[in-house]
């Protein structure tokens, strides 16, 4: 690629009270760095939409805003990230409760193999959210109104979750996030194992959910990430290339590289 | 220029390809025909081998088979001889006590001689008698006597009674010695066989179900000895083996694919495991003769000594399935429960353990299996002794399926032949047993999942 690197270009990064921060964030997989000296803000009660080619780092990002990258061996991160002002990465900071209060949802609908009602009551049961039966019911039939799935699985909550649409497995996961009441909710790729209909249904909730969460969400199609965000970030090669309101970036990038990618020149 | 030359030359095998890409396939050319002729033939081919090597396995498992299931039906068989036995008191109870100590300590023996005595009166001298005891088991005495403690009432009568015969009348009535071949070459002589004829012409010889197989423990009389020791020593060996290889096995699985750092060390210890997998089973048993018989000082012949050594042998097998079963499980589930804020001992217990459970089952009960078949590490560790008593622990000496086996295999008697045979099928049926259990739990496990 041609285009010349102007590390400078990340324009306005930062945003007021953010939620989280990332502040010179480096990655690496053991040799092989992924992340260069990402900046960047996630603003409260929005829709943050992590756009960019294959490859280029933004999942990789958003499993660092929950520490999932623990889980993998060899990989060293350098840098600070920041949940209402304090480093997620500081030894005192408990990863479990950490990952309660970040919930995830993954690319693949990845229900438990138990039924639909175990699935959305695992998470509140491990971190002893509630004290009774009732409670318990009344959590999980809250989460799977607010993921727009209790219409169609109330009548059969014993039910196993496996035998779902891969629609409803993705709405029940994130019903299953919603339970723990998470503060921000990262998404990679939601939609990308959905079919249109489904991925429409995803969308309309995610946009519901913005009014009670913070949302991070890695997608490839841009226009998934026009309807649904607030604000888009453009990683290339592992660098933020540019970040502002998704209006913007959409309508007028200030990078040349951003450019090309919206406009389907590369990618 | 060099450079250019060779972009020249790249471009023109670029267009030869795409010359050869545009031109139309005749896919009714006769060489498209042979080829896919010669495909179809492949296959044809490569199935009929499959078919041929489940031909031979099926014929080797039906040979077996049937081979040990002929020797061995006529074991659950055994011969009874009737006489009529007279409960003479002055044997029994001279006194006439009929306290069950003396009763107990009479000579039931010498009754039963009496018995055939009285039913062949004619014979008389010293080792043609010897040999007409022959006709009726020594283990006969210790029936006389429990029915007598049964039934005191018995002292004094006369009653016709079955009694267990002899090993050599057990294989005659059973076919298995030839009375029309010379004299010399039998075990029994032509007196025997005319006593034996004589009594089967009075329908006093009869096969009964051979409870006594099931039952006792080993003996030196082929007629006497049964499996039940052995079932019993092998059980308590099992369990140990179970209850120490299981959790040892499944935990070192676990840690190793879920926990361990991939590093040197831990490539280290993954190859040795399966190092040992491959190790001969008698080294297993010369290092349990070593540690626990001559370091700990654990009592010898016992089943705990046993199970301790199948337990080292078994415990490669059951960390390679496990680690399969666990690295079976989706990296999915687990990121979904790591998402959601459960700990890394909470994603194994709650999530991956029960995923993979079906499959360290398998492997499990396969490692049993084996466990169950060992002969050779048990040598070592002396479970190859003469043991009557049934084992009420597993600090008794005791011996197992495999062993006894092998020692009735060892004996000379034709009559353990049928006792090897039966032997076998026994041990057949438990390892059966065990993996009919292995598919029941697997399915289990896979419903309620």
């Amino acid at each position: 690629m041609a285009v010349v690197s102007q590390s400078a270009m990340t324009a306005e990064p930062s945003v007021e009270n953010p939620k989280m921060t990332a502040r010179n964030l480096d990655l690496f997989y053991s040799e092989n760095q992924a992340l260069y000296e990402v900046n960047l803000d996630i603003p409260e009660q929005q829709v943050t939409a992590l756009i960019g080619p294959s490859g280029c780092g933004k999942s990789t990002f958003l499993r660092c805003l929950n520490r999932m990258n623990d889980t993998i061996d060899g990989v060293t991160i350098k840098g600070d990230v920041t949940l209402d002002g304090r480093d997620i990465y500081d030894k005192r900071i408990d990863v479990v409760q950490l990952r309660a209060r970040i919930g995830m949802v993954f690319q693949k609908p990845n229900p438990f193999p138990k039924s639909i009602y175990d699935n959305v009551a695992y998470g509140p049961r491990i971190h002893g959210l509630v004290n009774s039966r009732d409670e318990l019911d009344e959590i999980v039939m809250t989460s799977l109104e607010r993921a727009g799935l209790l219409k169609e699985v109330k009548d059969r909550l014993q039910s196993p979750a496996t035998g779902l649409s891969g629609g409803q497995q993705q709405r029940l996961c994130i019903a299953r996030a919603v339970a723990v009441s998470p503060e921000v909710i990262l998404m990679d790729e939601p939609c990308s194992a959905l079919d249109p209909i489904a991925t429409a249904k995803v969308e309309e909730l995610i946009d519901e959910l913005r009014s009670n969460y913070t949302i991070v969400i890695v997608t490839h199609s841009m226009q998934q990430a026009a309807r649904v965000s607030q604000r888009t970030a453009f990683f290339h090669l592992g660098k933020l290339v540019e970040v502002g309101e998704t209006d913007q970036i959409f309508t007028n990038p200030k990078d040349e590289r951003t450019k090309g990618y919206i406009t389907g020149r590369f990618g | 220029m060099t450079d250019m030359a060779s972009l020249m030359e790249d471009r023109a095998a670029a267009k030869v390809i795409s010359d050869n890409l545009r031109k139309p396939v005749d896919w009714d050319s006769p060489k498209i025909a042979r080829n896919i002729k010669k495909r179809y033939a492949a296959e044809r081919r490569f199935k009929s081998y499959g078919l041929v090597a489940i031909g031979l396995a099926l014929l080797a498992l039906c040979t077996l088979a049937l081979s040990i299931g002929s020797k061995g039906y006529s074991a659950f068989y055994q011969t009874y001889v009737q006489l009529e036995v007279t409960f003479d008191p002055a044997v029994i109870d001279p006194e006439g006590t009929g306290d069950p100590d003396v009763i107990g300590r009479a000579n039931f023996d010498g009754l039963i001689k009496q018995a055939l005595r009285d039913r062949f009166p004619d014979v008389t001298s010293r080792s043609d008698r010897r040999n007409l005891y022959g006709i009726v088991s020594g283990g006969a005495s210790y029936d006389l006597r429990e029915r007598v403690l049964e039934n005191p009432n018995l002292i004094g009568q006369t009653r016709t009674i079955w009694l267990i015969s002899g090993d050599d009348f057990d294989m005659l009535n059973k076919g298995y010695i030839d009375p029309t071949v010379d004299e010399g070459d039998r075990r029994l002589n032509d007196k025997e066989i005319t006593w034996y004829n004589d009594l089967v012409a009075a329908g006093a010889v009869e096969k009964q179900f051979h409870t006594r197989f099931f039952t006792s423990g080993d003996s030196r009389e082929p007629e006497l000895a049964g499996i039940w020791g052995a079932a019993v020593g092998s059980f308590y060996t099992l369990i140990v083996t179970l209850a120490l290889s299981f959790p040892i096995g499944v935990l070192a699985a676990i840690y190793l694919e879920e926990f361990a750092p991939k590093n040197r060390f831990t490539q280290i210890v993954e190859v040795n495991i399966n190092n040992l997998a491959a190790v001969p089973s008698i080294v297993f048993g010369l290092l349990g003769l070593e540690v626990y018989l001559n370091v700990m000082h654990l009592p010898r012949s016992a089943p705990v000594v046993g199970g301790l050594t199948l337990a080292l042998m078994t415990l490669p097998t059951i960390i390679i399935a496990s680690r399969a079963a666990i690295k079976a499980v989706p990296p999915s589930i687990r990121q979904a429960a790591l998402g959601l804020g459960a700990s890394p001992v909470q994603t194994v217990t709650h999530h991956v353990l029960p995923l993979a459970m079906p499959g360290i089952l398998t492997g499990t009960i396969i490692g049993m299996a084996q466990a169950l078949g060992e002969t050779a590490p048990l040598l070592m560790i002396g479970m190859v002794a003469f043991i009557v008593d049934i084992p009420g622990g597993a600090l008794d000496p005791a011996t197992v399926l495999p062993v006894q086996i092998y020692l009735w295999a060892d004996s000379p008697e034709r009559a353990f032949v049928e006792k090897t045979s039966a032997a076998i099928m026994v041990l057949l049926a438990f390892l059966v047993l065990m993996n009919g259990l292995a598919v029941y739990l697997r399915k289990k496990f896979e419903r309620k999942w």
